[in-house]
């Protein structure tokens, strides 16, 4: 019961969010700004996916039963990557030269998020898509009882396992990228102590160049597998970036681990909040006392309220967030 | 005959010059300390000599090459380390890990000298794999002059490696520096412990106001009146 609707959608949720942490908190310690335009790009990467499953559809080349998006995922992440790139190129490249203190390329970053928005809204329109195709679930309901002989079935969407089961792997190769290979830990030093990291001859455009191809990847990633679960609406990666960054600043922002933890602390507590205790109360109390109302803690609407104010509190009391981070 | 000399070297920053016509330099397998009081340009000369600095006149030599115009990456590459006064470790690196930077553009001798820089500084071994940043000043010390040690460097340079340690540890590293260069490799230092660096130097400039003032052996230094009486307190 619990697990149904709180522990699945959490994981799902809090993984579509850490993955958009990673990318924030990647973006933050290599490039040293805070990229408001994370949710666009992510946005960017579930347009790709969308417009490429268009084609891919007509052409009917499908992997049944999963989602057609998990197939032009890969070439979806290249376009995000190439995207990212032009837009390093033209805007940031420059802010970089001059070496703008982190609150200008703050700024640029929201430029860029709503020119992002507004080049997506005219390519896709603004409008909802569902390209969810493929089996809708791994397992139902009545199927999971039958099997385990509970009595309350549990069941799991095809989209939910698919983006734990991403994010899982991606995170495992990103950490061994960034620990273990020779270019991920020039990243890492790069990040520590830039001018150290010059006088022992790493590149800075090539530490650049890699950043913008990880952070393209985390996001067109977690854009899709968002789009997939919840249905795409452009609008509403403008609105997720805020929970994205609440979630980097409330693991500690810089931190990998820390984006990880924040993503799943941020999607848990909405999800508690916003649940409707109602079905719980159901099964233990005799059915004359269950109360009529859903009873919510709050009511979902004010969702994106809680995750700023686990922000304020992460401010106030922790300032470096859960695992140490950067102060900004 | 220097392995790496600045001569006549005039620097600074925008267009008040820091240091003005100095001549520095050192001996293969020779210690040279720069010293003098504070202001007197001697982690600028530093700098410049390392090319992190441009020069307004005067040019730079290693091994009889004129390398003025290198970057500092090419210096590297030509056998020249550098340890910074500070934020000279990688901190939320490993000392391991700081150790394989220090080998990014040349990894030719990388297991060679780590096990060089582990039998120098056997006490880095057993924080191999911990955070440079939970070190001790010291031995964040070691991890800073270890890393410019890996790409076999024909001339060390460090910036005031005694700040920030306290004197025990000092000697220590003082010993290691005297065993750096015992093995071949010229050091050049800049140090604010005038008396105890000129003791193991071979070679001593005195700047003050950004002009060679005295160039001798360390001892003779050490015994010149006018030295003693305006820079080493008596």
């Amino acid at each position: 019961m619990i697990s149904n609707y709180i522990v699945i959608p959490g994981l799902t949720y809090g993984s579509q969010l850490a993955l958009g942490a990673l990318g924030i908190t990647i973006v933050y310690s290599v490039l040293r700004f805070s990229n408001f335009a994370h949710g666009e790009f992510m946005s960017f990467g579930a347009m790709s996916s969308i417009l490429l499953c268009w084609l891919f559809i007509s052409l009917e080349i499908n992997l049944y039963p999963l989602p057609t998006a998990i197939l032009v995922l890969p070439i979806a992440i290249i376009f995000t990557i190439f995207y990212c790139l032009i837009v390093d190129k033209l805007i940031f490249k420059f802010y970089r030269q001059q070496n703008s203190k982190s609150v200008i390329n703050l700024i640029v970053s929201i430029g860029v998020m709503f020119f992002t928005g507004g080049l997506i809204r005219f390519i896709v329109g603004p409008g909802d898509k569902n390209f969810f195709d493929g089996e809708r679930f791994v397992f139902k309901a009545k199927t999971f009882k039958n099997f385990t002989g509970l009595n309350e079935g549990l069941t799991l969407k095809t989209t939910q396992g698919i983006t734990i089961l991403i994010t899982v792997l991606l995170v495992i190769l990103l950490f061994w990228f960034l620990n273990k290979t020779k270019t991920g830990k020039s990243m890492r030093a790069y990040s520590d102590n830039k001018d150290l990291a010059l006088l022992s001859g790493i590149n800075p455009e090539k530490v650049v160049l890699i950043t913008w191809i990880i952070t393209g990847t985390l996001a067109c990633v977690a854009g899709t597998l968002y789009g997939l679960d919840k249905s795409y609406k452009p609008f509403t990666y403008l609105h997720l970036v805020l929970p994205i960054f609440s979630a980097a600043i409330v693991g500690g922002v810089g931190n990998p681990v820390g984006a990880i933890i924040g993503g799943f602390v941020i999607a848990f507590s909405e999800l508690i909040i916003t649940f409707a205790y109602k079905k719980i109360f159901f099964y233990f109390l005799p059915s004359f006392m269950v109360p009529e109302g859903l009873l919510q803690i709050l009511s979902t609407d004010y969702k994106i309220a809680i995750s700023f104010i686990i922000l304020v509190l992460v401010l106030l009391i922790k300032p470096t967030g859960i695992y140490k981070g950067k102060v900004i | 005959m220097f392995l790496l000399s600045g001569e006549n070297i005039t620097c600074g920053y925008g267009s008040v010059d820091i240091v003005s016509n100095c001549n520095i330099g050192v001996k293969k397998g020779e210690i040279s300390s720069i010293v003098g009081p504070n202001g007197a340009g001697k982690s600028t000369a530093m700098k410049a000599l390392f090319g992190l600095l441009p020069l307004k006149n005067g040019r730079i030599l290693l091994n009889g090459e004129d390398i003025t115009n290198l970057k500092p990456q090419q210096r590297v590459l030509k056998g020249m380390g550098f340890v910074p006064q500070s934020n000279n470790i990688f901190p939320s690196l490993t000392v391991q890990e700081n150790l394989e930077m220090g080998a990014f553009i040349d990894q030719s001798s990388l297991k060679e000298m780590l096990e060089y820089v582990f039998e120098l500084f056997p006490a880095l071994i057993d924080k191999k794999h911990q955070e440079a940043g939970e070190l001790s000043g010291g031995q964040r010390q070691q991890v800073a002059v270890g890393r410019a040690l890996m790409t076999k460097p024909k001339v060390l340079m460090l910036d005031e490696p005694s700040a920030g340690v306290s004197p025990i540890i000092m000697d220590g590293l003082f010993n290691k520096v005297l065993q750096i260069a015992k093995e071949g490799t010229a050091v050049l230092m800049v140090e604010q412990n005038a008396k105890q660096a000129l003791k193991i130097s071979n070679l001593g400039f005195v700047l003050n106001q950004g002009k060679n003032l005295f160039t001798d052996n360390g001892n003779s230094l050490l015994k010149n009146k006018q030295v003693r009486q305006a820079f080493l307190g008596g």
